[in-house]
């Protein structure tokens, strides 16, 4: 057993770092007040090599480890979550599953964009009465000739307004998970739609928004994986996207552990610097415990992943684990900020806004634990 | 053209040092070490150098074996090759002697440019670049803050921060430079670089430099002197005017 | 001779610079402790008035080395002039200014030479005999002491503002010496093209008694007149903390800081900077340091002498005229 980052990873963590405390992090609160969607950092992101993190190099991406994706997101998301939010989605629910169930000519032909930035994805499963059930989806595919013709509303899709090439699970067949099929369609086909954006919480700077599917045609060729393997694709992609989740979590109560020390040390009351009271310290002890149990656990779950082995209950207990750290652990670095904690002069009323989010997408908390839990009763029986 | 930049590996700035208690040296135990800042915009000084003009840009640094993290840095933002030096004395070497050693090195290798960051931020000497360029016999511009180099690659030009302006230096090539930060702003390395990199070799030799005996060493590391905070007033515009010209007056007799 | 302290004096119209007398009032010190004489050198084109000047700040001797080829400053032509005079005659220490001109040359001396150097000396002793310097490292997060083998030549290359400059004595003279080192101009491979003054009113930020600094709370390159005219009213510097020459209100030379310069003059007044590690490593070395500051967290105050927590665009105007007004004394 070795608990050691790679030299690589170590390089990984150490760019990016660099680059979302010197790129993302200064502008991190402008963003979010304003709303801003950031397309100069995704570009620059992108000629890093942070749009296809793992994709492999002959199809224009880094070629690197699921480690190095969760260390390279905890540094983003310790940056700005919204920002974080707009990479994890394009990489892990739409390159990843592009390169893992898509056609050679489906590879080629969206990869190397994804990678280099001049094409952005976003994930179109949930619509507005399947969001956990998402498998009771109701948008319908019909094939005519060469193509499909799509038609209902997703719902909550990140990046919904800036992205050009979505994942669409549709119904191609009988109700239920074996009815739904999984569609690459680009921004221009005709037929599709941004339908009504968000005004969120958080993760503001990432857009959330409706896409409309109205009588939208999509070449046969479109098709991502078997007819009928959407549901299946779906759930396998989102094990992947649930690393970046738990990424992101970690890095968002890592941002609040951070800000918290700083404050607290800095911070006089009764004569002394409030760090040294005990009430604090406790706070600063378990926020640090609970983020390292989070990051073993996504390390884990990302190791299982690149062994090749199934990491479904793992991923899930990162992502569990994490987000209900980063909710835990913004709303006491809130309470360690007291008044300054309540106002955006201080950066903790983002990540305790930001947090929430981290419980909700990719699977509710009461969704992980049902995953786990039918994980570990399955070994019982 | 051929360019060499030399790299050294630093704990890295951003965090805090531990003084070992007897007070010999700092405490490596958990220590992030990075690639000197300075060396950065050393090597991105090279790689912009390349290309512009073809040629190589390799890294030397003398060091121990963890140096060769430093020197992957430089390779992933994209220069082609390094060699490191390793070598029993060196820990015992001063600056002179550390400018020997990568002399001995850099002589054997084609070099129409050698480039230093303008201190390291560890010892803060900032010695063994213009001592290099003594050993090697080449003309120096150090510190500088622009550089130009004509087509023909025979002559930089370069600026150089001095005291209340700025010196604007013709130097022949071969020479050696060192930089400032206002130099440029270094690229990151590339994930793809970082692959890249993963796979290059770095060269080791090991120095026989017999001269290693230090003309100067360390005896004593302290942490500074702790400032005491003085006071500390919420006033009015007028109320603090007053304290600032009374303290001005009173305790720093400047007024 | 062997015994002796030497100083490489750096002047300009004529006049030695303030970092040179700082360093002479230290030779004379030190010379006594080590039993020689203190001697300036002075290297350039025409330097007899410079040289008349030292006398009264504690040299014994002057040695002038004249050249034209001397000005302006390179590293060739210091080194091989200064190089020369050392080799003859073989003092037992060498103070250098670290300025632009002394970093340069000083380790291309040491080298030439096989001298020990040691940079950035915030304090040169002689203890038993031995040498002894400290010195900022570790971007000051630490104060290292450093001491000379004892053999040969020994450089310092030594912080400005560390030593006071000496009273002035103006009946004490000192012996003027001419020496002749050959220069041939083939030597000089460098070219200066020009050195283009910034123009400023305010005093070069590493020879102010009084610095007047500002932070990422000035708000904008504009706000920056603001302390050009409470510099101008005290004789001051101004510099800055990293944020404004990151984005480009102020240039990089106006930096104080890890990545930029290290100041301690006798006043320090941080207008708008909030204190962090990177800028407290250039400027917590200052004597005095007063701050304001609207955050009463502001890191800075906790080593200012004096911290304002109020609005710095109200203070600084009536700070202006309150300096004017005190400087103009009886004149008004």
């Amino acid at each position: 057993m070795d608990f050691q980052l790679t030299e690589e990873h170590r390089m990984v963590q150490s760019m990016v770092r660099e680059f979302a405390s010197k790129e993302i992090l200064p502008v991190a609160a402008e963003l979010d007040h304003t709303e801003t969607f950031p397309q100069e950092i995704i570009k620059k992101a992108a000629a890093l090599g942070l749009m296809g993190m793992v994709v492999p190099e002959r199809y224009g991406g880094a070629g690197m480890d699921a480690i190095a994706y969760v260390v390279a997101h905890e540094e983003l998301a310790r940056a700005s979550a919204g920002v974080q939010t707009i990479i994890t989605v394009s990489n892990s629910l739409v390159a990843d599953p592009i390169l893992r169930y898509g056609t050679q000519a489906q590879r080629q032909r969206y990869l190397p964009g994804l990678c280099d930035g001049t094409r952005l994805g976003c994930y179109c499963l949930t619509e507005p009465s399947a969001g956990s059930d998402a498998m009771s989806l109701s948008t319908t595919a019909r094939r005519d000739g060469d193509e499909w013709v799509l038609r209902g509303t997703k719902a909550f899709v990140s990046s919904g307004v800036e992205a050009d090439t979505c994942i669409v699970y549709a119904r191609t067949g009988q109700e239920g998970a074996r009815g739904i099929s999984a569609f690459i369609v680009e921004k221009s086909f005709p037929g599709i739609a941004v339908g009504k954006i968000e005004k969120k919480l958080g993760i503001k700077c990432s857009s959330t928004s409706e896409i409309v599917l109205d009588d939208c045609r999509v070449p046969a060729d479109n098709v991502l994986g078997d007819l009928g393997a959407g549901g299946k694709i779906a759930l396998s992609t989102l094990d992947g996207g649930r690393l970046g989740i738990a990424a992101q979590a970690i890095g968002i109560a890592r941002a609040a552990l951070e800000d918290s020390i700083a404050y607290a040390s800095e911070r006089q009351q009764f004569g002394r610097p409030i760090a040294e009271f005990q009430a604090i310290q406790w706070m600063l002890a378990d926020m640090a415990t609970r983020i390292e149990a989070s990051r073993l656990l996504a390390y884990r779950a990302a190791y299982l992943r690149q062994q090749g082995q199934r990491y479904t209950k793992e991923a899930s207990m990162a992502k569990l684990f994490a987000s209900e750290t980063a909710m835990w652990a913004s709303h006491k670095a809130v309470q360690i900020h007291g008044g300054y904690g309540y106002i955006q002069d201080y950066a903790v009323e983002r990540y305790f806004r930001d947090a929430k989010i981290t419980e909700i997408y990719e699977g509710t908390s009461e969704i992980q634990r049902l995953v786990i839990a039918r994980n570990v009763m399955e070994r019982v029986q | 053209m051929n360019i060499v930049v030399c790299v050294k590996q630093v704990p890295d700035t951003e965090a805090p040092i531990r003084i070992k208690p007897d007070g010999s040296g700092i405490d490596e135990m958990g220590l992030n070490l990075v690639m000197n800042y300075y060396d950065e915009h050393a090597t991105e000084a090279g790689l912009r150098l390349k290309e512009q003009f073809g040629g190589t840009v390799t890294l030397i640094a003398a060091g121990p074996e963890r140096t060769k993290e430093a020197l992957r840095t430089g390779l992933a933002m994209g220069a082609d090759e390094a060699m490191l030096i390793t070598g029993p004395g060196l820990e015992q070497s001063d600056h002179l002697g550390m400018a020997r050693v990568l002399a001995a090195a850099i002589k054997a290798l084609p070099h129409d440019l050698v480039i230093c960051g303008k201190l390291s931020t560890d010892d803060n000497a900032s010695i063994v670049g213009p001592a290099l360029a003594e050993l090697l016999g080449l003309p120096q511009a150090t510190a500088i803050a622009h550089l130009e180099v004509d087509a023909s690659a025979t002559t930089a030009l370069v600026h150089r921060e001095v005291e209340g302006g700025v010196e604007i230096l013709e130097v022949p090539l071969p020479a050696l430079l060192t930089v400032e930060r206002s130099l440029n702003e270094p690229r990151y390395p590339s994930l793809p670089g970082i692959m890249k990199a993963k796979r290059k070799e770095i060269k080791t030799s090991t120095s026989t430099d017999q001269k290693v005996a230090a003309s100067s060493r360390l005896t004593k590391l302290v942490p500074p002197p702790k400032r005491q905070a003085g006071r500390v007033i919420e006033a009015d515009a007028d109320k603090a005017v007053a304290e600032i010209v009374a303290f001005l007056k009173n305790d720093a007799k400047v007024l | 001779m062997a015994n002796d302290v030497w100083v490489v004096v750096e002047h300009e119209s004529g006049q030695p610079k303030k970092i040179s007398l700082e360093l002479l009032g230290r030779a004379g010190q030190l010379a006594l402790a080590l039993g020689g004489k203190a001697v300036a050198f002075v290297p350039g084109r025409d330097v007899s008035a410079v040289a008349r000047a030292l006398g009264p700040y504690g040299a014994d001797i002057v040695y002038t080395a004249q050249d034209p080829l001397l000005e302006p400053y390179t590293a060739d032509a210091q080194t091989q002039v200064v190089g020369e005079a050392l080799r003859k005659e073989q003092p037992t220490l060498v103070l250098i200014g670290s300025t632009a001109q002394g970093r340069d040359y000083a380790p291309r001396l040491a080298a030439r030479l096989g001298a020990a150097i040691v940079t950035d000396c915030a304090s040169l002793e002689v203890d038993n005999s031995s040498l002894v310097a400290t010195r900022p490292m570790y971007t000051r997060k630490a104060i290292g002491t450093v001491m000379y083998a004892s053999e040969g030549i020994r450089i310092a290359v030594v912080l400005p503002a560390v030593y006071p400059v000496p009273q002035a004595d103006p009946k004490r003279t000192a012996e003027v010496r001419a020496m002749r080192i050959p220069l041939d101009a083939k030597q000089i491979r460098t070219k200066v093209h020009e050195v283009q003054a910034i123009k400023r009113e305010t005093v070069p930020l590493t020879e102010a008694d009084v610095i007047v600094s500002g932070g990422r709370g000035l708000r904008g390159p504009e706000n920056f007149a603001l302390l050009d005219a409470l510099a101008k009213a005290l004789g001051a510097a101004v510099g800055s903390s990293r944020p404004p020459v990151d984005s480009g209100w102020v240039p990089h030379d106006y930096e104080i800081g890890q990545t930029g310069k290290t100041v301690s003059p006798q006043v320090y007044l941080a207008c708008g900077i909030s204190g962090a590690p990177q800028h407290l490593a250039g400027m917590s070395g200052s004597k005095h340091i007063v701050a304001i500051n609207k955050d009463p967290n502001a890191p800075i105050f906790q080593l200012a002498d004096l911290g304002i927590v109020g609005d710095l665009f109200e203070i600084l105007p009536k700070l202006t005229e309150a300096v004017k007004k005190a400087k103009g004394g009886n004149r008004d």
